[in-house]
């Protein structure tokens, strides 16, 4: 053992001694001290490489005392060094000297600033792992009565968080000084402090014996779910779903239930706030015989709250809770007891309350089956379909999957069409973007009939909207209608309309055309490619907004792969050509870009052999062919244009209304 | 023809483009569509229909015998509340507790000898039922006080009248606290603080005033209020950085330290140094901070000792990236320099003129402007001009820098201005810096690569060890594995 831990510890040390002469502690402390913030930041966040420099020894009994002592720092730099020392065993000696640690960590504890002092905790506890039992009880139970009993709120507040560590391993004596310091801080006459113990209360109810819970924690749980403030109250009912799990069915109707029934009903809104949104864990701790007497109960309360907050954080769980109810009975409960409340949700005053419902209630049908779905659901789905609130719609439309399962979605086409319309057409760009995403979706499922009488004109609509991501969406989703309806459909119904496009006035709609181009092209194959859409972007190579001619190359050099070398050859490659002259500078490079491509795509199809020996992806070399100029004007002007182009691309992508002038006024 | 249409497609035409340009709009030209709407008390919970009220006759009808009975009827009836979200209900009840109210008001506050000791408990009862509430849910999550509309309380016509009952009760001649206080107790008192909360700027008011007038009448409540008021910062700086009623709580704040006896006591320079200096730190601090350093101001006059341990405190929490802040923490620092001692002066020059040459060379040009101000001030010159050996070296290198660099114009005369009352002071040590500030930068440059070399060094030290440590892992390995082989 000891030879074992001799070889681990030596070389560290020997090499600390080593560089004493190059690295005094003066000059280390020097950064740590140094009068900018940023640097001093910069030297704590690589204290384990000083503490390297310095050996173990020399960490124990300089470096750390001195940490001790400077604890008046800015926050920032605090927060650092609480982080580091978590981590730091290893560089004071190993688990014998952890320790060490404790008196700057300490410190640390009962600074003001909550960040700093919730990382010392963590470091703390992290530390307290790797103390031995008596070492615990030597030094790092004493550090957690000191704080417990601290003068000022910030010590006793850290202490809470640092009792479930430390109580498994104590001995017996010991545990019932840490319990009675935990109970004195359960009645801190400061509220920050009850807090802090109400939120560790479960964790702490955890690590305790069963007798110890029931005769010590059931109190305190009690005092603190009926506290003067309702801050300190809701914390009670986190840990009431700690403290339930840990109690029989008897014990808990007698000890819990009477002050979870009061929370459910409490004169704040936070609570009972807390109590919705804590609702499946609570109904899994208590059990299914507690939740169908007590739960289902509050819960309906709970949905006719009169805080559209709680109604909202109730209605999120109504599917949670309907899953977890048991398979036996179920039905019957949630079509009696639940569905009720849950329709006049449907036509509730508050938005919030209607798209938390409109979120979860599609996944009721799976519950309740075809029958009950048709009867009692769909109505409800409907009428939500109606929803003045794009939330609320675009949430039942997102969550269609569910239905289709178990209904079809047939049945609500008539009534989805109108919404999915208005939704297309909402103001609010993120609403029309959610309503695309589901576009592929709903014409799988709709069908293509119906999808080319209503839904089409509306696709095609997306393509000009004005604001970019938009138009991207629309794009993306074209590729995914071919792949589902296939090429036959596209050439007769997407591939025209989009070449038109290619005509307009705007530039911004010329581009739209390219980048249909680039994402059609696969889906659609090489014919159409070639026929179709190769002729109208070498058209548009002559176009006047330079934007859109480097788009023309670099569509271009998307579609290369799928053309044939006549069409490469004849086509393509002296429309690059000259492009590649062209008088703006980016237009150049990216033809230059889509040239390289293009020949390298050709020498594969003319030597399809040395495809073979050449396995490398295309592209990977293309710096040979990239600007034939010469090698000293290519790395002379490299970086900053590389930049130059970078912009001008990002631009592009992100283009917005606004960008227009300034693209225009270039031409 | 379809040139000049507009770019949106038909699909989309119906939607004026304006409106589509949602997310870039200003919020308040968002909100303004939005109807301005008040918020009813979170009591209301669905509860059965109300009792009606029936009128009861005048207090002044009624024969001085009868007076008594009947003012304790009255504040009974007013107990009971009604929803006013919902605007047609009840009426007539409505407007008859609104008119008792109104006479209550009226009656206390012209009449002698009406608040008698067995109306106190009525009295109190009928205010905590009326204003102690728990206050409802923002209607808006993301409420930003200097830009939103405050929601306010639908249930005002009642509760104002409550209130203005209240202060009339508090300053009657008549009152005395020595009865009061059975009912306007500790309980009373952190639900009143509670109430501060609230996002009604009217009520905050008359809260204001009322918890101020019970702060005098109530000598027993006074520790206890302040202990309040601290809880409810500390929540706000460390835990919420959320509460309505911060600006108003300093206010009363304000003059209670005001009247602090002296020397202070510990627990008073301990809510200076841990609470109100780290409420600089809060997000809104544009609400509050004209009250906070009014504060902060009254305690350096009551003790001018506190000034080194407030300016450091006011330097570890210096904005670090909201200009805004910093230039309110400049005016702040203004109005501590205004008030200081010579004495105390020359502990906390070198710190913060630190500060200030940061300030003075910041790119942006408000925070730089009022940092620059300092100069006008004729008492903070005359500070300058007696350490001007300490200050000009510290300041010099900024204002040279950015007499030459800085993008805006105006701040560049009022450089020079500045570089000139400081030469004015000390012409000597002006040149020696002028003519050392080149060599000055340059061994600057040299330290910052003797830095570098420093962490190069030790970062290589580190993979060192850490090979070695590989190294003798392995070998320690290798050991073991030998000797179990044997």
């Amino acid at each position: 053992m000891a030879g074992a831990a001799g070889p681990g510890t030596g070389p560290g040390a020997a090499g600390g001694d080593g560089d004493d002469s190059l690295y005094p502690i003066a000059v280390l402390i020097d950064e740590l001290r140094n009068e900018d913030v940023q640097l001093r930041l910069n030297s704590i966040k690589k204290l384990s490489t000083i503490a390297l420099a310095l050996g173990v020894e020399r960490t124990r009994t300089e470096l750390l005392p001195f940490l001790t002592d400077t604890i008046y720092d800015e926050d920032e730099v605090l927060l650092a060094l609480a982080e580091q020392l978590g981590n730091f065993t290893g560089l004071v000696g190993g688990p014998d000297f952890a320790h060490c640690l404790l008196p700057p960590l300490e410190s640390l504890a009962t600074v003001e600033e909550t960040v700093v002092r919730d990382k010392a905790v963590e470091s703390l506890r992290q530390i307290s792992q790797e103390h031995t039992p008596i070492a615990l009880e030597a030094h790092f139970v004493p550090l957690v009565k000191r704080l417990a009993s601290g003068d000022w709120f910030t010590s006793r507040t850290s202490a809470c968080g640092l009792f479930s560590v430390c109580y498994p391993r104590a001995s017996n004596a010991v545990k019932a000084e840490i319990r009675q310091h935990f109970r004195s801080l359960c009645s801190d006459d400061t509220p920050m402090v009850r807090r802090a113990a109400a939120s560790k209360l479960g964790e702490f109810a955890k690590v305790l014996e069963l007798d110890s819970v029931k005769s010590e924690i059931v109190p305190l749980f009690t005092n603190l779910a009926s506290d003067e403030q309702d801050s300190v109250r809701l914390l009670a009912v986190e840990a009431c779903v700690s403290i339930a799990q840990l109690l029989s069915q008897e014990d808990l109707e007698a000890l819990v239930m009477p002050t979870l029934r009061q929370a459910a009903e409490d004169k704040s809104w936070r609570v009972r706030y807390m109590v919705a949104d804590k609702f499946s864990e609570l109904q899994k701790a208590v059990g299914p015989k507690i939740t169908l007497n007590d739960l289902i109960p509050a819960f309906q309360n709970l949905l006719k709250d009169c805080e559209a907050e709680v109604r909202a954080a109730a209605a999120h769980k109504v599917k949670e809770l309907c899953e977890n109810l048991p398979p036996e009975g179920r039905e019957t409960i949630i079509m009696n007891q639940i569905l009720p409340f849950i329709k006049e949700l449907v036509s509730d005053t508050n938005q919030h309350v209607k798209s938390a419902l409109a979120s979860v209630i599609m996944g009721l049908s799976t519950i309740l089956g075809k029958e009950n779905t048709i009867e009692h659901l769909l109505p409800l789905f409907l009428a939500q379909l109606k929803d003045e609130c794009p939330e609320v719609r675009l949430n039942i439309i997102s969550n269609l999957d569910c239905v289709n399962e178990v209904i079809g979605i047939r049945q609500l086409s008539q009534s989805l069409l109108p919404a999915i319309v208005e939704l297309a057409e909402d103001a609010k760009w993120r609403v029309r973007l959610a309503i695309i995403e589901y576009m592929p979706l709903l014409a799988g499922q709709l069908g293509v009939q119906f999808f080319d009488e209503k839904l089409n004109s509306l696709c095609m609509a997306w393509l000009v909207d004005h604001v970019y991501a938009i138009r991207e969406a629309a794009t993306n989703n074209l590729m995914k209608l071919v792949k589902k309806f296939g090429t036959e459909w596209a050439q007769n119904t997407i591939v025209p309309k989009v070449l038109v496009m290619a005509g307009d006035p705007n530039y911004l709609h010329r581009m739209t055309t390219l980048f249909c181009i680039n994402v059609l092209s696969e889906a659609c194959g090489q014919e159409i490619t070639t026929k179709q859409m190769l002729p109208i972007v070498l058209k548009m190579a002559g176009d006047q907004v330079a934007n859109v001619r480097f788009n023309v190359a670099k569509s271009l050099q998307k579609i290369g792969p799928i053309l044939d070398t006549d069409a490469l050859q004849e086509e393509v490659k002296p429309v690059l050509q000259k492009l590649g002259q062209d008088e703006d500078v980016d237009v150049k490079y990216f033809a230059q870009e889509a040239l390289s491509a293009v020949a390298q795509r050709l020498r594969k199809l003319d030597f399809p052999a040395k495809d073979s020996e050449e396995p490398s992806t295309p592209g990977a070399d293309k710096n040979h062919f990239l600007r034939p100029g010469g090698p000293g004007e290519d790395t002379g002007k490299g970086p900053a244009y590389q930049l130059h182009v970078n912009t001008r691309d990002t631009l592009a992508q992100l283009e917005i209304a606004e960008l227009v002038h300034f693209s225009q006024s270039r031409d | 023809m379809s040139s000049s249409s507009p770019p949106v497609g038909a699909a989309s035409a119906a939607i004026s483009a304006s409106e589509k340009v949602d997310g870039f709009t200003r919020k308040s030209v968002r909100k303004a569509q939005r109807q301005k709407r008040s918020q009813g008390s979170s009591q209301f919970r669905s509860q059965g229909s109300q009792a009606e009220l029936h009128p009861l006759p005048q207090l002044k009808d009624a024969t001085s015998n009868e007076q008594q009975e009947l003012f304790c009827q009255k504040l009974q009836q007013c107990c009971i509340l009604f929803d006013f979200m919902d605007s047609v209900s009840d009426l007539k009840s409505k407007e008859i507790k609104r008119a008792t109210l109104n006479e209550l008001v009226e009656y206390v506050s012209t009449n002698r000898g009406v608040i008698v000791e067995s109306a106190y408990s009525d009295i109190v009862k009928m205010i905590s039922a009326n204003i102690f509430r728990t206050l409802p849910p923002s209607d808006n999550p993301d409420f930003d006080p200097e830009e939103d509309e405050p929601t306010l309380e639908a249930s005002w016509p009642h509760i104002q009248l409550v209130y203005e009952f209240f202060l009339r009760f508090l300053e009657s001649p008549d009152f005395q606290p020595s009865i009061a206080k059975r009912y306007i107790d500790q309980k009373f008192v952190q639900q009143l603080l509670e109430l501060f909360d609230s996002e009604d700027p009217r009520e905050r008011d008359f809260l204001k005033t009322v918890l101020h007038r019970i702060y005098g009448k109530f000598l027993g409540l006074r520790a206890f209020i302040r202990k309040q008021i601290n809880n409810i910062f500390l929540r706000f700086i460390y835990e919420t950085e959320h509460f309505n009623g911060v600006a108003e709580l300093l206010e009363i704040l304000g003059s209670i330290i005001n009247g602090f006896a002296l020397p202070l006591k510990a627990e008073h320079k301990q809510f200076l140094m841990k609470v109100l200096i780290p409420m600089h730190t809060a997000k809104g601090l544009a609400l509050f901070h004209a009250q906070l350093a009014y504060c902060v101001v009254q305690f350096l006059e009551k003790d001018t000792t506190l000034t080194e341990p407030v300016i450091r405190g006011l330097l570890k929490f210096w904005p670090k990236t909201c200009s805004q802040k910093e230039v309110m923490f400049l005016g702040e620092i203004e109005e501590i320099l205004d008030v200081i001692e010579p004495t105390q002066f020359k502990k906390i020059e070198e710190p913060l003129f630190k500060q200030i040459s940061k300030c003075v060379s910041s790119s942006h040009f408000q925070v730089a402007e009022r940092a620059l101000y300092f100069w006008n001030n004729e008492y903070i010159l005359s500070l300058i001009e007696e350490n001007i050996d300490k200050i000009l070296p510290i300041m010099f290198g900024s204002l040279y820098k950015i007499s030459k660099e800085h993008w805006n114009p105006t701040i560049v005369a009022l450089v020079y201005n500045v570089l000139k009352t400081l030469m004015e002071m000390n012409g000597k040590l002006f040149d020696d810096l002028t003519s050392s500030y080149k060599a000055e930068r340059q061994r600057e440059k040299k330290k910052e690569l003797e830095r570098e070399e420093l962490w190069k060094k030790l970062e290589e030290l580190k993979l060192k060890k850490a090979l070695e440590k590989q190294n003798s892992a392995y070998n320690m390995h290798s050991i073991l594995s030998n000797t179990s082989d044997e």
